[in-house]
């Protein structure tokens, strides 16, 4: 996984709420096999509307997007944070996120960001009057930051030291794997199992 | 203090537990599909590991395959591409897989209950929102992505945070023609698609111990589209007697042991959950979607909403706009909005209940002309049940179409979708912009409700039909 640790760009307004999976990446591309080349995918069947504020030419290059609530509902596909990654964005800003999706995010160091829905309205307002404005995401000091604002976000201890440093959950769970062999000796025998091995 | 469901199965899973990190937990069964997989076995490989318990993991095809002309090949090179990747992994990696052809192949959250491999107090992972559907047996099941998926592969265990639980108390009798459907869906608008979010939902009271395990996996299914973690019920004789002498459930002594063990899974009485939502059953009726979120629904009776009448800025703009994609008009009665097609199927209701449900209302009827009905059973198990009781030729002597096993239309990966502008009813969970297709437009329904609305050609519930002034639209309006 890619450290994160502090990133400032512009911003895209997405003023929308609900944004589910199958808006962000529609279920045709998810026949790839691969964890790039989704770019193209990203909010594809809204992309093809000129108005569309990702379509803007002075929101080219943006790396923070700044959504409604409730972003990334729907399904678990993990392609809805690569084709945001692939993209470009670096960070997304919202009230509300889907369980699923936000921990999809944070194993793949895209930062999701929760701030009061009073802050995204600020960010959007900052951001649509000044397209050039900057937006700082500053995970050491877990704040956000932008002219006229600055937001303090909450994470977790955990996931933020992962963040931080890129660390790969799994190699981190194998460093108790003697854990994880003292609980298969103890389970029911009654469990199921798929194969006999 | 008494524990929740919920709490005593994540405690009985926690292989560490350590201040300031999440939950190791174990998995007792890992189900696996085409779409979500591939990256993962990527990874696997990229690291040099091995699946750590192929004993507790299985493979099926369902996302991608098509429901017509199984034998030929897949005429998509794409789809084709993936299914090829999923067989090549398992067989590298020595994972069981019920190919497409398979008998037991079929939507990945209907095969596992009917092989009998969901079991009460179980953990149950998948790289699916819908897992929530095995939480019916009084199991812990998540929805995972693939980052998640490749760390069971590797070590059978995730860190997870502990949710937060829910009790949703649902007490009375469901009125005759509502469905656990109907519930769900009206659950869903009540408390809104973010409602359940860092939840695990236990739905509990006497509406939901009297309902079927297939009924009841229709409810857990969906709790996702509450933006819950998971959804669970308690375990009783209904699930044991599901249960016994499937495929892998216990046998003799280890049946004793496990059902004795199962009896323990449900909330103490004095269990203290986070939040409580109460459900009268007598007061729901047959529940439709209007919108473009499994929330935006109202009863069938009612109208379209006006979105001026949403206090909430948010609501009204996606209310609006959910209007327009739809083609809608607020204050338009629900029950004159026609459809181009039908569609019954899904991990929500397309197992053999549902598929009876339908057939009971189309017996002896007629699809009305100009519209499409699909109906595509849950799995090959499915629709060798249904063949056998002769329900397929219910459909097609009333005009449906009778296809293979999968996921089919729910999301349109394979050629059976909508077209753009084209409306359906649909029996399966996600009302989404583009769900079915490019510019199709949903309506979430009940199996009654859609073969009713196929007979009428607009929303419509059995009860219309037996209406004397019930008339087919007329074709082409
Ligand atoms: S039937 Fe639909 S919701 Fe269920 S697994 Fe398939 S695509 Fe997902």
């Amino acid at each position: 996984m890619e450290a994160f640790t502090t990133h400032s760009g512009r911003a895209v307004p997405l003023r929308r709420s609900n944004v589910d999976t199958d808006q962000i990446i529609p279920a045709h591309w998810l026949k790839k096999v691969t964890r790039h080349g989704f770019e193209d995918g990203l909010f594809e069947a809204w992309r093809r509307d000129d108005d569309f504020v990702l379509n803007h030419r002075e929101r080219q290059g943006a790396t923070v997007l700044v959504a409604g609530p409730d972003f990334g509902t729907g399904s678990s596909r993990e392609h809805a944070v690569w084709a945001l990654q692939n993209y470009g964005f670096k960070a997304v800003i919202s009230s509300r996120f889907a369980d699923i999706f936000r921990g999809n995010s944070l194993k793949n160091g895209l930062l999701t960001v929760v701030l009061p829905q009073e802050t995204v309205e600020l960010l959007w307002e900052l951001t649509e009057a000044d397209p050039g404005a900057g937006i700082t995401v500053d995970l050491p000091a877990r704040e956000v930051r932008a002219e006229g604002v600055v937001a303090a976000f909450e994470l977790d201890e955990h996931a933020r030291w992962r963040l931080l440093n890129g660390l790969d959950d799994i190699s981190l769970t194998l460093q108790n794997e003697a854990d994880i062999t003292a609980y298969e000796t103890s389970r029911h025998s009654f469990k199921p199992r798929t194969i006999e091995v | 203090m008494g524990r929740t469901l919920a709490e005593k199965v994540w405690d009985d899973h926690v292989v560490r537990r350590a201040e300031g990190e999440p939950d190791l937990l174990f998995i007792d069964l890992h189900l696996l599909h085409e779409v979500t997989s591939p990256q993962a076995f990527d990874g696997l490989r990229e690291n040099g590991r091995r699946v750590r318990r192929l004993d507790l993991t299985i493979a099926t095809e369902d996302h991608n395959t098509p429901t017509l002309d199984i034998d030929k090949p897949i005429a998509d090179p794409v789809s084709r591409a993936q299914l090829e990747t999923l067989r090549k992994n398992c067989a590298e990696f020595g994972v069981r897989l019920h190919p497409l052809g398979d008998v037991e192949q079929g939507v990945v959250h209907v095969v596992g209950p009917q092989l009998g491999l969901t079991q009460p107090g179980a953990t149950v992972v998948c790289g699916d929102s819908h897992t929530s559907t095995h939480g019916a047996f009084g199991a812990l099941a998540f929805g995972i992505g693939t980052s998640q998926v490749e760390h069971v592969l590797a070590t059978q265990t995730l860190p997870m945070t502990r949710p937060r639980t829910m009790a949703i108390t649902v007490e009375g009798e469901l009125p005759d023609g509502v469905t656990a459907k109907d519930l769900i869906l009206a659950i869903i608008a009540r408390i809104g698609t973010g409602g359940g979010q860092g939840y695990v939902l236990e739905y509990r009271g006497s509406a939901i111990e009297k309902l079927s395990m297939e009924a009841r996996m229709t409810i857990c299914n969906m709790s996702i589209e509450a933006g819950a973690r998971a959804g669970m019920i308690a375990p009783d004789q209904t699930t044991f007697d599901y249960l016994e002498g499937r495929d892998h459930a216990p046998e003799g002594e280890e049946w004793d042991a496990a059902v004795a063990y199962w009896r323990t899974l449900r909330s103490d009485d004095d269990a203290v959950f986070d939040a409580e939502v109460f459900i009268d059953a007598a007061a729901l009726s047959p529940f439709v979607t209007w919108g473009t979120n499994p929330g935006q629904g109202a009863p069938l009776s009612a109208s379209v909403p006006d979105p001026a009448s949403y206090e909430d800025a948010s609501e009204r703009h996606a209310a609006e706009r959910a209007l327009e994609y739809m083609g809608l008009t607020a204050g338009q009665p629900l029950r004159d909005i026609r459809v181009d097609t039908v569609f019954v199927g899904s991990c929500t209701n397309g197992r053999i209940e549902d598929l009876r449900a339908a057939a009971d209302v189309l017996g002896g009827r007629k699809v009305a002309g100009g519209v499409r009905m699909l109906v595509v059973p849950g799995s090959v198990r499915v629709a060798l049940q249904a063949v056998e009781e002769g329900l397929d030729k219910v459909f097609k002597q009333a005009g449906a179409e009778w296809r293979h096993a999968g996921c089919s239309m729910c999301l349109g990966m394979n050629p059976d979708q909508l077209a753009p502008g084209e409306r359906s009813a649909s029996t399966s969970n996600r009302n989404f912009e583009g769900r079915q297709g490019k510019g199709g437009r949903t309506h979430l329904v009940s199996p009654q409700v859609a073969a009713a609305t196929a007979v009428l050609g607009r929303l419509a519930s059995p009860a219309d039909l037996t209406d004397a002034s019930a008339t087919p639209a007329p074709a082409g309006v």
